[in-house]
């Protein structure tokens, strides 16, 4: 009898405190998760052709993080990172581990357009803040915007739509296009025609070699038979390098002037063109020589950090990615918890960023560029760069189609 | 009338990239015929060679010293291989080699990248033939008319050693039957590790060839695998003569198509094959299949 009374007392204690452990636990939980170390998880591809891509952005983020001492409001800062190989369906499946089973508090990322649209729905639906740090699909500013998607790099159509009227006006109005074929191709082509046509320009003829492309000699002897007299590009990482040499190789730069999205020509794949892209004309809201005072300390501060290397648009876009976390989360102390508040404050953020005053465009959450520079490949102490020529202000993606909040 | 100098023009682009293909090739099929093995990292050796290259000529100033010692360079690096991981592996299931070789892609990606950096890399054509020269109408960069001269020379030089040569009758007969080679007292073991190098070292001077022309990045390797195997194919596997034939069908094939029909230019390379496959499963030199 007594060994019942006890055991039934034992039971009963037991399942009191099992009722109070389940009612607290998550509370608690919570609490200790609020003051443990701060998650950002970063999907971007550590290998294969753009692996220089995930390195400048990932690289300038360490940057910012370290300045901060890793820390940020009494909160240690982790970053957690996946490489998405370029592959949509990796890219998807990385999001979904940095989201289900390391529970990031936010997301950045990724570099390709694909993984992006591809990952947009899992971001959206489990509320993840996601801050986009590479892939321009304008869709993502249009109708597939989010109210938990913000973009601190570029829609495709920014650094294009301005030099339409630009390479009308100062350049030729006999205009060959030439892009990879996928959607950032497509896109960046489509957004110069807006304001090339209007100014008069003629597009002779346009192509797409596939990405990857090796070998561009048939596209480069249809531009000579073309007869334009300028033409516009896109390319980036290996293709740039071999489409730029190519271009100079059949002789093609003394006849047609060579323009196009600033990727062509960045710091990733300038030392490696050479003298190919001396006076390649492109438009970007980045080069490393903008002389502003900020700029000027993060040139320094990232050379001296990365063994002299000189920091790229890629590497501009890590660093306001990292900027935005950091101020955010100063803003709200550290509480990660309501991610309603952080998208509030992240809205209103404004800072002096190497590319200018940043901001974000309230009504689709891609940046406004302050400006778009048209730039001159030259040689200037230190080797090749991007030269400032001529800018235009304030270029805010149209955001057809994008209700916020969505 | 544009149309004929057009035409002229992208002849000439497609026989400089058949011919590139040939020299890419060449050596993936020397290995395969001989040795009955699918080297996956042939594309690898393209890519060490390219490397070497780009260091040589950094360090010699000449691209021609680069063009000597690259190849050999990777020669000793097949021959390595073939003694070391490859030779245990000749009684087992061919998917042990495959399996082997595809390994090694990664490995000599990540060699790459330690050694020199994640960086994208271009050498220099040389200075003999830096501008382009317009013949009949066509303009093409004199580098490319260099490539399908140096490419057709060395397709002569291989055939001159593979039937006219001793060592060259081992070879054949190698391929042939292997057993009976040995069995005729033949080294057979010391003929695989020698054909494997020197299928390398064609792989490597590849890769300094087409620096000019291409860039080097640690991925370039996985990326000319594709093309290569399926000029093998058309071509017939083992075949010297296949090799060249399908390296310059598929040249010309893919340039038009890029020129004519932008949308389906990679179609077309893959319906030549299929066709190929569907009228001579052994390829246009091959074998027949037992």
């Amino acid at each position: 009898m007594a060994m019942h009374r006890m055991s039934r007392r034992r039971l009963l204690g037991a399942a009191t405190a099992a009722a109070a452990g389940a009612a607290v636990g998550p509370w608690v939980r919570k609490a200790q998760a609020q003051s443990g170390p701060i998650k950002i998880g970063l999907v971007l591809p550590y290998t294969g052709v753009y692996a220089v891509l995930g390195e400048s952005i990932t690289q300038a983020m360490e940057l910012v993080f370290a300045r901060e001492n890793w820390t940020v409001a009494g909160r240690k800062i982790e970053m957690v990172k996946e490489d998405d190989e370029m592959k949509p369906p990796v890219g998807v499946r990385k999001t979904e581990k940095l989201i289900d089973s390391d529970k990031v508090d936010i997301l950045t990322g990724p570099v390709h357009s694909g993984i992006l649209m591809g990952m947009r729905d899992k971001v959206h639906d489990s509320k993840t803040i996601l801050i986009v740090s590479n892939a321009g699909a304008d869709a993502i500013s249009r109708e597939r915007c989010s109210k938990w998607i913000f973009r601190t790099s570029f829609s495709n159509w920014q650094p294009c739509q301005p030099m339409g009227g630009w390479v009308a006006k100062n350049v030729a109005k006999d205009v060959f296009q030439i892009a990879p074929n996928y959607q950032a191709g497509k896109d960046m082509m489509a957004a110069f025609r807006e304001t090339f046509l209007p100014a008069g320009g003629k597009v002779v003829a346009e192509d797409y070699p596939k990405l990857g492309e090796t070998d561009y000699a048939p596209y480069l002897t249809k531009i000579r038979q073309s007869g334009a007299k300028a033409v516009f590009a896109f390319f980036s990482g290996s293709d740039a390098v071999n489409f730029v040499k190519q271009y100079d190789q059949f002789g093609l730069k003394q006849s047609t002037r060579l323009t196009g999205a600033g990727f062509l020509v960045e710091p990733d794949v300038l030392p490696a063109q050479g003298a190919s892209a001396l006076g390649v004309l492109s438009g970007h809201f980045y080069t490393p020589l903008l002389d502003n005072t900020v700029n000027q300390r993060f040139v320094k501060d990232f050379r001296e950090k990365f063994g002299g290397k000189m920091p790229d648009g890629f590497a501009c876009q890590g660093y306001d990615t990292a900027e935005v976390i950091v101020r955010a989360l100063k803003a709200v102390n550290g509480n990660t918890r309501d991610k309603a508040k952080l998208v509030e404050v992240i809205e209103k953020l404004e800072f002096d960023s190497p590319r200018g005053r940043f901001r974000f465009d309230g009504k689709t959450h891609n940046v406004i560029q302050p400006y778009i520079y048209v730039r001159e490949v030259k040689e200037v102490p230190g080797g090749l760069n991007n030269v400032v020529i001529d800018r235009v202000a304030n270029v805010t993606d149209p955001g057809t189609g994008c209700t916020l909040p969505a | 009338m544009a149309f004929a100098p057009d035409f002229f023009a992208q002849a000439l682009n497609g026989l400089a990239y058949g011919v590139l293909l040939f020299l890419l090739s060449v050596g993936l099929t020397l290995i395969f015929g001989m040795l009955d093995v699918v080297n996956l990292a042939h594309g690898s050796f393209y890519m060490l060679g390219a490397y070497a290259g780009l260091t040589l000529i950094g360090a010699t100033g000449s691209f021609w010293i680069a063009l000597l010692l690259a190849p050999l360079l990777v020669g000793g690096i097949g021959a390595l291989l073939e003694r070391v991981c490859l030779r245990p592996l000749y009684g087992r299931p061919p998917l042990d080699q495959v399996l082997l070789t595809f390994g090694f892609i990664y490995l000599f990606e990540d060699l790459v990248k330690w050694i020199w950096g994640g960086r994208i890399r271009s050498i220099p054509p040389p200075d003999l033939f830096k501008g382009s020269v317009t013949l009949f109408g066509a303009t093409i960069p004199s580098y490319r008319l260099f490539v399908i001269a140096f490419g057709l020379a060395v397709a002569v030089l291989l055939w001159l050693l593979i039937e006219r040569t001793r060592l060259g009758a081992i070879i054949r007969a190698g391929v042939f039957d292997a057993e009976m080679t040995a069995g005729l007292g033949i080294n057979i073991h010391r003929v695989f590790t020698a054909v494997f190098a020197f299928g390398a070292a064609l792989g490597g001077l590849s890769g300094v060839i087409a620096g000019p022309i291409q860039s080097a990045y640690p991925a370039m390797g996985a990326g000319i695998l594709i093309p290569a195997l399926i000029v093998v194919v058309v071509g017939g596997l083992g075949s010297l003569k296949g090799s060249l034939a399908g390296s310059l069908i598929i040249g010309q094939a893919e340039t038009f198509g890029k020129a004519w029909l932008p949308d389906s230019a990679m179609l077309i390379i893959y319906v030549v094959m299929a066709l190929v496959v569907l009228l001579r499963p052994q390829g246009l030199f091959g074998r027949p299949l037992k």
